[in-house]
C-alpha cells in the first residue's frame, strides 16, 4: 500500500473489474482452514447410517439388540423413532424409514464413541426385508398397473407443470420445417471433494447447533425443523468452510436430521460424515429427465413455435430436482424469440436415487435439447447457423412469452464475438466439407448459447439479502452478511467492494457470513444471485456508512460533504485529491466527540423482481444473460474419442467485478459441464448404482480440459452492482450442445442421450457409415462383450 | 496392536504409538491434526491425500503408517516456514488456484513433489504431474497456472 500523505491521484482509481485475491486462500494454501469435515467437538460421537442396499422393499423387521448391547454404542434409532417427522417440498420424506424406497434409504442409524464400533454396530442390526417388484424408469411409472411407490401419491404422480402461449395449431401451421426429437439427460452427480458431513449438538434449552455445509442456512432452518419436531427458531445454523457445493446443498438430506436425532438420543454432539462411497449413492444428482422437444420456423429460418414434452424420473423422493421444469420452461420460451410455446413437464415417482439442485438447474437439460434443435433448423433452412442465430436473438428490451424483461440483453454481441473470435462460419463449411473424405481423425466446430436467470429468481417469498455493516476505531471494516461462501468467491468481491466503496485496503475488511444468529437473512447461495444481490446489499451499505462519514468529516473540516470522497485510507478532497485527514482519525473524532457516533448501518435489500407466481408468467429474476460457446474437437471415428481442442467463450457478464473469480468460475463451471458431456453417468441398474467410485465415475483432469478463450461482453445491468450480473451457471449449461454440434459438424451424427462417451460415438459413426443390413460388422476392442 | 512409529514429519523426529493397521493418512490427522491434508474418497482415486514421502508424491490414504517408517514426511503444514509461505502456496493465493480448497493440499504437494525432480517443468508436464488430483471448483486452469508461476518466480529466485 502506498503512503499518500499529501496527494492522491485525482482520477479516482477502481478496483472494479481488477484481479483481486482471494481472502481466504493463504489458509486453504497452508492446511490452515478447518472444513466441517475436519471438526472434532469434545464429547463428539460418531454417527452411521444403515442404508437399504435395496431398491423398494417392504421391512418385516428389525432388531438391533445386538447393536445397542455392543460397548461404546450409545444410540442405535430406527423408523419406529421418528415416523411421524416427515420433511421434504412435498413432505414425502422421513429421516429414518418404514419401507425401502430407493437404494440409500436410511433403515437405522448408530452413535458411537468411534467409527469403527460404529461400522461394527451396523453390522450387528438384523432386518428382514421383503422385496416388492420396483419402478425404474418414469414411463413405468406411469403405467396403469406400475407398483406404488407412496401411498399418498396414486399413480406414482409428483410435481406437474404447465406454461402455454399463443396459438399453437396455427404456428404449426404456419412452419414450413418442424423438428422432433427425444432428448434423454441422464443421472450425474456432484462430487464435491469434501463429502457429506453435519455435526449436530442441543443445548438444554432444547436448541440445536448444526455445523452444516448448507448453501442457504435460513430456509434450512424452516425445511429441518420438521424432521424434527422442533420449532425453526430453536435452530442455530453455523456454517464451516466445505469442500464445495454446486446445488447439492441447496435442500434438508437424511443425515442431517439423523446426526441431530442421535445428538438429541445421546445429549452429546454427534458427527455424520460420509465416505465417498455413500456420497455417491445417497447424495443428490442431477434432475433426470426424458424431453420430447419440437421447434418450428419459417422456410426464411425465422422461429414459429417450440413445444417440450417432459418426463421427469423423481426418484423416491421430491427434493428440488423435479422443481426445473420452473427453469425449463423459460429457456423453452425465451431461448431465442418463440412467439408461441407449449410445455408441460410431469414428475413421476421411480425407485432410482432422487436429484436436487445442479449448478445450470434446469437449463443444462434443456439447453441439450433447444442449442441442438437450434443447429438442426439452420441446417435444414440451409443457412449459416450463426445468422440462424442472429435472425431469431432478441435485443435489449424485448419481453418473452413468460414475462423475462431482457432489458440489457447482449445475445447478438456475444454471437458475433465468439463467432469471430474462432472464425467459426469458415471452420464449419471446411469441416463439413471434409466429413466423409478419408482419414480416421475428422475436426468439428459447433455453436450453442443459452439464457438463464443473472439476477436471482424470485422462487421464494423474498430474493433478498440483509447486511450489516461496521467500522472500528483503526477504519477496520467488518460486513455481517447472510451470503454464504461455498468456494465461489464472494469473500473476493464483497472485500472488494467495500475497498473500493470506502477507500480502504482489501485486507483491512472482514467478513462475518456464517452464524446465522449473527448474520441477517439471504435466501441462499443459488440461481446464480450471489454477485448480484448480495454485491447490491454490500454496496448499498458501504455508501450508508460513506455518507455517515463524509458529513461528520465535513464538519470537523468545514467542507462541504458534496466535496469529499474516501480515497487510500484518507478523507480527500474531490477536485484536487488532496487528502486532509486519515479516516481512522474520523471514525475517532466520531467515537469521542461531544455527541458520539459510531459507523455501524443495516440494509436490507430486495431486488426488483416478481414472484414466479403459479402461472409462471412473471419477471422472475431481476436481471437475464446469455453465454455463447464455440467448441472445437477432433474426433477418433474409430474409438469414439472426442477430444476438445478449444472452447472459445462469449458471455454477457454485465459488468466485471473481480477478473480473476470470474474467469474462476467460468473455467470451473465449464469443467462441470464437460464432464456432463463426455464423462460422467451414474449407471443405475434396477435402482441401484454400479460405478460408485471415482475410477468407474469420470470426472474431467486436467490433461483433459482444453485452452478456453474467454470474452467478457459488459452489458452494464442497470439493476447491478455497477452493472454486473451473475454468471455461474451459464458455463455449465452451454458447453455440452457446443460439442454435440460440433460433434455433428465433424461426423454427421448426433447423440441425444449424454455422455457422448466413446462407445456412443463410436456405435452412431458406424451406424451412419454402415446401416443395417449392409452386413458390415461393427469394429469391437479385444475384450469388450458382445 | 499399537508399536512404536519412527519417523520424520514436517522436519521433525517423533516416536509414537501406532496401530499396525494404521493408514498413514490417520495418523498424520487424528493422531498428529495435522488436517491439511484430506480425505475426498475410500482409496487412490482423487489425490486430496497427497503427502509427500522421501521427497516423493504418495498417497497417505493407501499407505500403512508403518510402511514408511524411518523415512521423511512433509505435509502441506510443512510447507510454509517461519509463517512465509512457499512460493507454489503463493503462486494458489495470487492466481487463485484455489476455490473451496479442499483439493488444494493434495494440489500443491504433487506439484512440489514434480518441482524438486524437474525444476523448470512446462505446461504439459505440469498436467500430466497433476492428473491424479481431482477439482470440482476450477477446471484446474488456475492450478496451471499458478504452478507455472512458481516455476515462473524459482527461475527469477534462481
Amino acid at each position: 500500500m502506498q503512503e499518500t500523505a499529501t496527494a492522491s491521484p485525482t482520477v479516482k482509481e477502481t478496483l472494479i473489474g481488477q484481479r483481486v485475491r482471494k481472502p481466504d486462500a493463504p489458509d486453504k494454501a497452508t492446511g490452515k482452514t478447518r472444513y466441517i469435515n475436519d471438526m472434532v467437538l469434545p464429547q463428539m460421537l460418531i454417527g452411521k447410517v444403515l442404508f437399504a442396499g435395496r431398491p423398494h422393499a417392504r421391512i418385516v423387521r428389525i432388531d438391533t439388540g445386538a447393536a445397542q448391547k455392543l460397548p461404546g454404542v450409545h444410540a442405535v434409532l430406527t423408523g419406529k423413532d421418528v415416523a411421524e417427522l416427515r420433511f421434504g417440498f412435498v413432505r414425502d420424506n422421513v429421516a429414518l424409514k418404514d419401507k425401502v424406497r430407493c437404494e440409500h434409504d436410511e433403515i437405522a442409524a448408530v452413535a458411537a464413541e468411534t467409527e469403527e464400533i460404529a461400522c461394527r454396530a451396523l453390522e450387528l442390526i438384523e432386518v428382514e426385508y421383503e422385496d416388492l417388484p420396483g419402478v425404474f424408469s418414469p414411463e413405468a411409472g406411469a403405467r396403469e398397473d406400475a407398483p406404488q411407490i407412496h401411498d399418498r401419491f396414486p399413480g406414482n404422480k409428483s410435481l406437474a407443470f404447465e406454461f402455454r402461449h399463443g396459438d399453437l395449431a396455427a404456428a404449426e401451421a404456419a412452419s414450413e420445417l418442424i423438428v422432433d426429437n427425444v432428448f434423454r439427460p441422464h443421472h450425474v452427480t456432484h462430487c464435491c471433494m469434501g463429502t457429506s458431513c453435519a455435526i449436530a449438538d442441543f443445548d438444554h434449552n432444547g436448541k440445536l447447533t448444526i455445523w452444516t455445509q448448507t448453501q442457504y442456512p435460513y430456509n434450512y432452518k424452516m425445511d429441518l425443523a420438521p424432521a424434527l419436531g422442533i420449532h425453526p427458531g430453536d435452530i442455530r445454523v453455523i456454517q464451516p468452510p466445505v469442500g464445495g457445493a454446486f446445488g447439492s446443498k441447496l435442500d434438508v438430506y437424511p443425515y442431517e436430521p439423523i446426526a441431530a436425532l442421535l445428538a438429541r438420543k445421546t445429549g452429546r454432539p454427534v458427527k455424520v460424515m460420509y465416505s465417498r462411497e455413500e456420497e455417491f449413492k445417497a447424495s443428490p444428482t442431477r434432475q433426470a429427465a426424458i424431453i420430447h422437444m419440437r421447434t418450428g420456423c419459417t422456410r426464411d429460418g425465422v422461429l414459429t413455435f417450440r413445444t417440450a414434452d417432459v418426463l421427469l424420473d423423481n426418484g423416491a423422493y421430491t427434493s428440488w430436482g423435479p422443481t426445473i421444469p420452473v427453469i425449463m420452461m423459460r429457456t423453452t420460451s425465451g431461448h431465442y424469440r418463440v412467439p408461441v410455446v407449449d410445455f408441460k413437464a410431469q414428475a413421476i415417482y421411480t425407485n432410482n436415487p432422487y436429484a436436487g439442485s445442479f449448478r445450470g438447474y434446469g437449463n443444462v437439460q434443456t439447453t441439450w435439447a433447444t442449442a441442438q434443435q437450434m443447429d438442426m433448423l439452420a441446417e435444414m433452412v440451409d443457412i449459416d447457423p450463426l445468422e440462424f442465430h442472429l435472425k431469431n436473438a432478441q435485443r435489449s428490451g424485448e419481453v418473452t412469452p413468460q414475462r423475462s424483461f431482457l432489458r440489457e440483453c447482449a445475445l447478438v454481441e456475444c454471437l458475433e464475438t465468439a463467432a469471430t473470435a474462432s472464425d467459426y462460419s469458415r471452420k464449419r463449411k471446411e469441416y463439413a466439407a471434409l466429413r466423409d473424405a478419408p482419414g480416421r481423425y475428422k475436426k468439428g466446430i459447433g455453436l450453442a448459447s443459452s439464457i438463464h436467470n443473472a439476477g436471482g429468481a424470485k422462487i421464494h417469498k423474498s430474493d433478498g439479502i440483509g447486511t450489516i455493516l461496521k467500522m472500528d476505531d483503526y477504519a477496520r471494516v467488518t460486513v455481517i452478511t447472510g451470503a454464504s461462501e461455498i468456494g465461489q468467491g464472494i469473500d473476493a468481491v464483497i472485500t472488494l467492494i467495500v475497498a473500493e466503496e470506502l477507500g480502504v485496503p482489501l485486507e483491512h475488511v472482514t467478513l462475518v457470513n456464517n452464524d446465522s444468529d449473527v448474520a441477517p437473512w439471504d435466501v441462499g447461495v443459488h440461481a446464480s444471485r450471489t454477485t448480484f444481490i448480495a454485491g447490491n446489499g454490500t454496496r448499498r451499505a458501504a455508501r450508508k456508512a460513506k455518507a455517515q462519514i463524509l458529513n461528520a468529516a465535513a464538519k470537523m473540516l468545514e467542507e462541504s460533504p458534496e466535496d469529499l470522497d474516501l480515497r487510500a485510507g484518507s478523507v480527500v478532497r474531490n477536485t484536487d485529491g488532496a487528502a486532509l485527514i486519515k479516516l481512522e482519525r474520523v471514525l475517532r473524532q466520531m467515537h469521542f466527540q461531544a455527541e458520539p457516533e459510531l459507523v455501524m448501518v443495516t440494509d436490507y435489500y430486495e431486488p426488483k423482481s416478481e414472484p414466479e407466481g403459479a402461472a409462471h408468467v412473471s419477471d422472475h429474476s431481476a436481471a437475464y444473460s446469455h453465454a455463447v460457446h464455440i467448441a472445437e474437437i477432433t474426433v477418433d471415428t474409430l474409438t469414439g474419442e472426442i477430444k476438445v481442442d478449444k472452447v472459445t467463450v462469449a458471455q454477457d457478464v454485465g459488468r466485471v467485478i473481480n477478473r480473476m473469480g470470474l474467469e474462476g468460475q467460468i473455467e470451473g463451471g465449464l469443467a462441470i459441464g464437460l464432464g456432463y458431456a463426455l464423462s460422467e453417468d451414474m449407471r443405475i441398474e434396477n435402482g441401484m448404482l454400479k460405478n460408485a467410485c471415482f475410477r468407474d465415475y469420470k470426472l474431467i483432469t486436467a490433461p483433459e480440459m482444453p485452452p478456453l478463450d474467454l470474452h467478457f461482453i459488459e452489458s452494464h445491468c442497470a439493476e447491478g452492482p455497477y452493472g454486473a450480473k451473475g454468471i455461474s451457471e451459464l458455463p455449465t449449461i452451454v458447453i455440452a450442445p457446443a460439442i454435440a454440434n460440433a460433434l455433428y459438424n465433424a461426423t454427421g451424427v448426433r447423440i441425444f442421450d449424454p455422455p457422448m462417451s466413446p462407445e456412443k460415438v463410436a456405435r452412431a459413426i458406424f451406424e451412419r457409415c454402415a446401416p443395417a443390413g449392409s452386413g458390415a460388422v461393427e469394429p469391437r476392442l479385444a475384450g469388450t462383450a458382445a | 496392536m499399537k508399536s512404536v512409529l519412527r519417523i520424520t514429519v514436517n522436519g521433525r523426529a517423533r516416536e509414537d504409538a501406532v496401530a499396525a493397521n494404521a493408514l498413514l493418512l490417520d495418523y498424520l490427522r487424528d493422531g498428529l491434526g495435522l488436517t491439511g491434508t484430506k480425505q475426498g474418497c475410500d482409496g487412490g482415486e482423487c489425490g486430496a491425500c497427497t503427502v509427500l514421502v522421501d521427497g516423493r508424491p504418495r498417497l497417505a490414504c493407501c499407505t500403512l503408517a508403518h510402511s514408511v517408517a524411518d523415512g521423511t514426511v512433509e505435509t502441506i503444514e510443512g510447507l510454509a516456514h517461519n509463517g512465509r509461505l512457499s512460493r507454489l502456496q503463493r503462486a494458489f493465493h495470487e492466481h487463485l488456484g484455489t476455490q473451496c480448497g479442499y483439493c488444494t493440499p493434495g494440489m500443491i504437494m504433487a506439484a512440489e513433489g514434480l518441482l524438486r525432480t524437474e525444476p523448470r517443468p512446462d505446461r504439459d508436464t505440469i498436467r500430466t504431474a497433476l492428473a491424479g488430483n481431482l477439482c470440482r471448483c476450477t477446471g484446474y486452469v488456475k492450478i496451471l497456472d499458478s504452478v507455472e508461476a512458481a516455476v515462473q518466480a524459482g527461475e527469477e529466485a534462481a
